[in-house]
């Protein structure tokens, strides 16, 4: 298929269908949008249905329902949007229902701003509603990135029968790119014969449910959990390791922040500072293996985020003390600048112009 | 030996955690009842709230999920909209729909979703032990209210089925009791009645059954029963507030 000029949200859209996904259930948020205008046009065109909810709340809990029912469901929000959806997400991990995610973030806390935003890194990779439970989390750095990460998704999410999460900030939602949409690759995951159709009198009725009142068979239900995430964590780990060879520094940053530490890294060159970067593509799992070999040259790790620092959690404990971990981070809708982190690498290495 | 009275098919044998004189049991007999006698058992789909009856997916013998608290319409409407031609409930208490959830039980009844709410309003809420609910009648003691629901506190008890006859989109709205042989009859036909209006396809349909809780009301069965029909039934008349023909 030849490339064709979309905006983000609309390629999320167009790539969720691609995937299989045939209901959403949502509730306007910005800079989201263009996700639920596109399918409230398009899902009824191939027999799906589109329904706009009257909260965050209810459409996670349609999600939950449509999940329930054996569907491809989805729902797109923002951050704070995200944040009410959490206690679905919660019961959705806990039941075990598929469900693709999308989170266009935005600049916080609270309503905040309608900027990209990167700070919604713990609510998606912490589990921002109670429990112990995880969701995949992607975080893609382009428009192509995105359509081939949405549209496989709920091959996975049905795979794991768990929730996935796609995180793309307000930059990758709002932007302009050539895309190709491409076929899901499939994943064999096992007919849904846990879902609630009706008996239609051939077997015994189906339950999903969350509560479980014995200590002992809450942890047994949890355990089998924890087994699971262990599997993904196993297998399912992305990322990206750009320039490592021989770098002074490494920079770690996800989504459009991993484009502009990529421009640093060639501003960089051109004083004679050596640097690389490590981008994770799953958030959720985090690569923590892509740090196990840092070269010998290697003096700092960098996270640099539209945060004031909630990824870099995650680097220092891949890192695990053999090398300063430091930070570069703009928050509230600001976009970090090439110069602004170059200066900052600067200030680390002790000013290491030639 | 002529059998003149069964259990329905549509409960299982597990034995019920309801507390002695909890008018659940009876509820979930109708509902069985009525699905059974409309031969829907085997295409019907049902939601439990988060309260007493969360386990009610325990005792119906249908497929059935729980729902978050009070997000029993949401899950409903998901449900509903993927499979439009299977029967689909909730089964609500009133903390539950007439509090948490009453963003979601109105608007599923003003999007006109086809499906049937039966609402259980005992006046209190239940599986948290006796708080006041926004059914709490005036001056009754609840642990939350240990002086009585005082109304310049906290308002008047919510009047749910007034307020959803009001909605376009609710076309069945009765109240009924299940204090009395007589009642828990015309209680089953409102019931059933609700479940014909989903399957002809009209939209909404809404049954508010008024129940006991002898635990958490203090009394004895008996006692609960004449409680409900002495200060109840006044406050929430009994009768259809809505029927499809008047729903333009």
């Amino acid at each position: 298929m030849a490339k064709v000029l979309m905006k983000g949200n609309e390629a999320f859209a167009a790539a969720a269908i691609k995937g299989g996904c045939k209901y959403f259930f949502g509730y306007p948020i910005t800079p989201q949008n263009e996700i639920p205008e596109y399918m409230s046009r398009e899902l009824p065109k191939i027999g799906g249905c589109f329904l706009q909810a009257e909260s965050e709340i209810a459409a996670i809990n349609m999600v939950y329902g449509a999940s329930c029912a054996g569907a491809r469901v989805m729902t797109s929000s923002s951050s704070p949007g995200i944040a009410l959806k959490q206690e679905g997400i919660s019961f959705l991990a806990s039941a075990e229902l598929p469900c693709v995610l999308i989170n266009v973030s935005r600049a916080g806390p609270g309503i905040g701003g309608i900027q990209p935003g990167q700070a919604d890194y713990y609510q998606s990779t912490r589990g921002g509603g109670n429990g112990d439970y995880q969701v995949l989390v992607y975080a893609p750095a382009s428009v192509q990135e995105a359509v081939e990460l949405t549209a496989n998704a709920f091959e996975i999410a049905d795979y794991y029968r768990n929730p996935v999460m796609i995180l793309g900030d307000g930059m990758i939602g709002q932007m302009m790119e050539p895309v190709e949409l491409k076929e899901p690759i499939i994943r064999d995951a096992s007919p849904k014969t846990w879902a609630l159709t009706g008996t239609g009198g051939q077997r015994t009725h189906n339950t999903i449910k969350s509560l479980a009142l014995e200590p002992d068979d809450l942890e047994e239900i949890n355990l089998k959990l924890k087994a699971k995430y262990d599997v993904i964590q196993e297998k399912e780990v992305q990322y990206e390791a750009y320039n490592l060879d021989g770098a002074e520094i490494i920079l770690v940053a996800y989504g459009t922040v991993s484009r502009i530490a990529k421009a640093v890294i060639d501003d960089l060159a051109a004083l004679n500072i050596k640097a690389g970067l490590i981008r994770p593509i799953t958030l959720w799992p985090f690569p923590y293996k892509a740090f196990n070999d840092l070269p010998a040259t290697t003096k700092s790790v960098m996270s640099v985020e539209m945060s004031f620092g909630q990824m870099i959690d995650d680097v220092k404990i891949a890192v695990n003390g053999r090398v300063p971990v430091d930070f570069y981070g703009r928050t509230g809708g600001n976009v970090p600048s090439p110069e602004e982190i170059v200066c900052k690498v600067k200030e680390i290495l002790g000013g290491a112009e030639s | 030996m002529t059998v003149v009275f069964k259990k329905s098919v549509g409960l299982t044998d597990t034995e019920q955690h309801y507390c002695p004189g909890c008018t659940h049991g009876i509820t979930h007999r109708l509902v069985a009842e009525a699905l059974e006698e409309l031969n829907v058992l085997d295409e019907t789909i049902g939601v439990s709230p988060v309260g007493c009856s969360i386990l009610a997916h325990k005792y119906f013998a249908i497929d059935m999920c729980e729902a978050a608290h009070g997000r029993a319409p949401a899950v409903a409407t998901g449900l509903k909209r993927v499979h439009p031609d299977k029967v689909v409930f909730t089964y609500q208490g009133d903390g539950d729909l007439a509090s948490i959830g009453t963003a979601e039980i109105i608007h599923a009844a003003h999007r006109g979703e086809n499906f049937t709410t039966i609402f259980i309003n005992n006046a209190i809420y239940g599986m948290t032990g006796g708080q006041m609910a926004p059914t709490t009648l005036v001056g009754q003691i609840a642990t939350t209210a240990p002086k009585g629901r005082d109304p310049k506190h906290c308002g008047f008890p919510l009047k749910v089925s007034e307020m959803l006859a009001t909605i376009e989109g609710a076309v069945y709205v009765e109240r009924v009791s299940v204090d009395t042989p007589a009642n828990i009859r015309k209680a089953k036909k409102a019931v059933k009645k609700a479940f014909e209006i989903q399957l002809s396809g009209e939209g909404f349909s809404f049954v508010e059954i008024l129940s006991t809780c002898p635990t958490n009301w203090g009394m004895n069965p008996k006692d609960s029963m004449e409680w409900l029909k002495e200060n109840m039934i006044p406050y929430y008349p009994l009768g259809n507030l809505k029927k499809p023909q008047e729903a333009r």
